[in-house]
């Protein structure tokens, strides 16, 4: 890889009560590609995530991003950075239009006066950036939208604000076949902007349609992280499943068949 | 969904330049699919003066009917005009009422019994329904209690408090001019009609300003039929409303002439400007729509959703003590009673008739306004019938309940066909 990477977390530890849920993670985002993280239900993807554009404080472990070291504190301290998360559940207001919701609680102004034309005229130009065609009227509810077109607008709305990392929750997950090619391609084109993208998705088909490369968690451990092309679709789902895959993943496996948490000090960190 | 027609130059340039013709499609296709906004209220109140008019030509018809109307429904509007921003985060207040008789009782209190000059009375009482409303925001929004909960314990409180504010059942008198005037005195012909310029030129003014702003930076405008429409259906209506208010109204011209728009009248329609800019054109309005429609993204928006739930129920009580000062300068004295009975009733009836829904997320001050108008014409109109206090409490509890089925269907119809 040529730069530093955009984020880099290391031994990043995070509890709740007695429950560890991430365990010594590291991972390294780049930009200009496309992240996927993968994992089984529980292994952490959805709170790392959360780590990572400030919601929940983390236990232990150091974040990077471009090269310094960082303190996320909240989700404002995420935006000031340029990290955006399009959440799995969208966070879209169905009682706006596509401009209200897209300038949601960043509003522009003139005096006290909310500047409607600019930011009508700003929304325009971004959904045009990123080629998206599908929206008819900018002035229409959300509510109006097909799951399709609501996840380009929630898209977009993480790309309003000069992000320079774009996180999506699972954004296929509610999407009929149409419109997953239609998200995916969204997707790539946001790297191919030269943003960074991390995708966290459950479908092995979006993870190598998109990705560049592929993080696996396995029960809040980073057991690989590699690049697309040099990982089977095979090997990625023994990843999910078992912690490991041939030479990749958890060195060793002592005492446990792969369910049920284990010992934090037993087993070493992730794998590069 | 996908659309296929080729296109250059980006979604603001998708559609074609709307006419006349296609508002009009557009509009219908909006109420087919659920979004009737004001058009029940707007049809009630058509229908409701046709029959009165009808059954009761010369006593409904009159000028002096009209005024009344006005003087009648002031207090209840402008208690509705606070509850619009409760119901637009899908929250109630039940004590709205009440509180308007304990802002009216402190009123009374300050400018009678302690005889300090009105703006302080009026000072004090809007000061009342401010910690009110803070008091029962916090309630909700801090502590989390359903404002259901907290309310009904206000509306059973503060029935108490007014009791003990006018000394157990005595009544105490307001005889302030100033006071009085407010809903019993007229403006100046003059007066009135000049308002009248100012408000219709203003509006002229702030449609034309936007329609050639949007129009230089190329973005989609109604077209200027529509707006001119718009601007000259204001002033006929505005027009026709003080031509008949500024009539002579006195049964013996000798005696006193009573003619001119009552005060109350520009006292609503500043309030309604006021807070139809502040939800219309502000981000804290563009908040409260937001919280209404979907309480965890507005959170994640980085939107203060504790801070926007106390001060909708700020600003509810306060408008609830502006509604309490109207009813006391109707009444001339405030009693136990101010505020109770069917004063709340009405005012939740005025906000969900006029369109605002009780699911949250929808509605406009405007609507208070309209739905007040109804509540007022079915007071009107039925007294004027001669009919029993018991026959317009049931009528207006089936038009309440009908406004709530039409809210709720609908909502129901938009959620089908995705027009919400």
């Amino acid at each position: 890889m040529s730069a530093t990477p955009l984020l880099e977390l290391r031994g990043i530890d995070k509890s709740f009560g007695p429950v560890q849920v991430l365990r010594d993670v590291a991972l390294s985002v780049h930009p200009g590609e496309v992240t996927a993280l993968v994992g089984d239900n529980g292994a952490g993807k959805s709170t790392l995530v959360k780590c990572i554009s400030g919601i929940y404080p983390t236990d232990a472990g150091e974040v990077l991003f471009n090269g310094e070291q960082v303190h996320i504190g909240s989700p404002r301290d995420a935006a000031t950075l340029g990290i955006e998360v399009v959440y799995q559940d969208l966070a879209l207001c169905d009682n706006l239009d596509i401009v209200q919701n897209m300038f949601l609680g960043r509003e522009k102004h003139s005096g006290i006066v909310l500047d409607e034309p600019t930011m009508e005229q700003l929304a325009a130009e971004t959904l045009a950036g990123l080629s998206i065609r599908t929206v008819t009227s900018l002035r229409q509810h959300v509510s109006s939208l097909s799951g399709g077109q609501r996840q380009t607008v929630a898209i977009a709305k993480a790309v309003l604000w000069n992000s320079k990392l774009v996180i999506l929750d699972e954004p296929t997950a509610a999407l009929g076949v149409a419109q997953t090619a239609q998200v995916l391609e969204l997707v790539r084109r946001l790297a191919d902007n030269g943003l960074a993208v991390v995708l966290i998705s459950h479908n092995m088909n979006d993870v190598f349609a998109v990705s560049d490369r592929i993080a696996a968690l396995y029960l809040g451990q980073m057991v690989a992280q590699v690049k697309t092309t040099d990982i089977t679709h095979a090997q990625v789902v023994e990843l999910i499943t078992a912690g490991r895959s041939g030479g990749l993943g958890l060195a060793t496996d002592p005492g446990s068949n792969g369910d049920g948490p284990q010992p934090a000090d037993s087993i070493p960190g992730g794998v590069r | 969904m996908t659309t296929t027609a080729v296109r250059k130059d980006g979604p603001a340039a998708v559609t074609p330049p709307p006419t006349v013709g296609s508002h009009v499609r557009n509009y219908v296709s909006r109420v087919r699919g659920g979004d009737v906004g004001a058009l029940p209220a707007v049809l009630g109140l058509i229908v409701l003066c046709t029959v009165f008019a009808v059954m009761r030509p010369t006593s409904f018809l009159s000028a002096g009917n009209f005024a009344n109307l006005f003087t009648q429904g002031a207090a209840v509007t402008l208690i509705a005009m606070g509850l619009v921003f409760v119901l637009l985060l899908g929250e109630i207040d039940l004590s709205a009422g009440f509180a308007s008789g304990v802002c009216a009782a402190v009123l009374a209190n300050v400018v009678t019994v302690l005889g300090y000059p009105w703006w302080v009375a009026v000072l004090a009482a809007v000061a009342t329904g401010v910690i009110i409303g803070t008091t029962l925001g916090m309630l909700v929004a801090k502590i989390g209690i359903p404002s259901f909960v907290v309310t009904l314990a206000g509306f059973l409180a503060f029935q108490g408090v007014v009791l003990l504010l006018v000394q157990e059942g005595t009544n105490i008198s307001v005889r302030d001019e100033v006071l009085v005037a407010i809903a019993n005195r007229n403006l100046a012909p003059a007066l009135g009609w000049a308002l009248t310029a100012v408000a219709v030129v203003g509006y002229a003014a702030v449609q034309l300003l936007r329609h050639r702003n949007r129009a230089a930076r190329g973005l989609i405008t109604d077209p200027i039929a529509v707006v001119a429409l718009r601007i000259g259906g204001l002033a006929v209506i505005l027009g026709t409303a003080v031509y008949v208010l500024n009539l002579e109204r006195s049964r013996n011209v000798l005696i006193v002439s009573l003619k001119g728009v009552p005060i109350v009248v520009p006292i609503i329609a500043v309030l309604l400007v006021i807070w139809t800019f502040v939800l219309q054109r502000t981000s804290y309005g563009r908040h409260i729509y937001a919280v209404g429609g979907n309480r965890e993204a507005a959170r994640r928006a980085g939107i203060g959703v504790d801070r926007i739930r106390i001060s909708v129920f700020m600003i509810c009580s306060s408008m609830a003590a502006v509604g309490g000062i109207v009813a006391a300068s109707r009444a001339n004295s405030v009693d136990p009673n101010t505020g109770g009975s069917n004063v709340l009733l009405y005012a939740v009836g005025a906000a969900v008739i006029g369109g605002t829904s009780l699911f949250g997320g929808k509605g406009r001050v405007l609507d208070a306004v309209l739905g007040g108008a109804v509540v007022a014409v079915i007071e009107n109109g039925m007294g004027l019938m001669g009919y029993s206090a018991g026959v317009k409490y049931v009528v207006t509890g089936v038009v309440l309940l009908l406004a709530a089925s039409v809210d709720a269907l609908s909502r129901r119809r938009a959620a089908a066909t995705g027009t919400r």
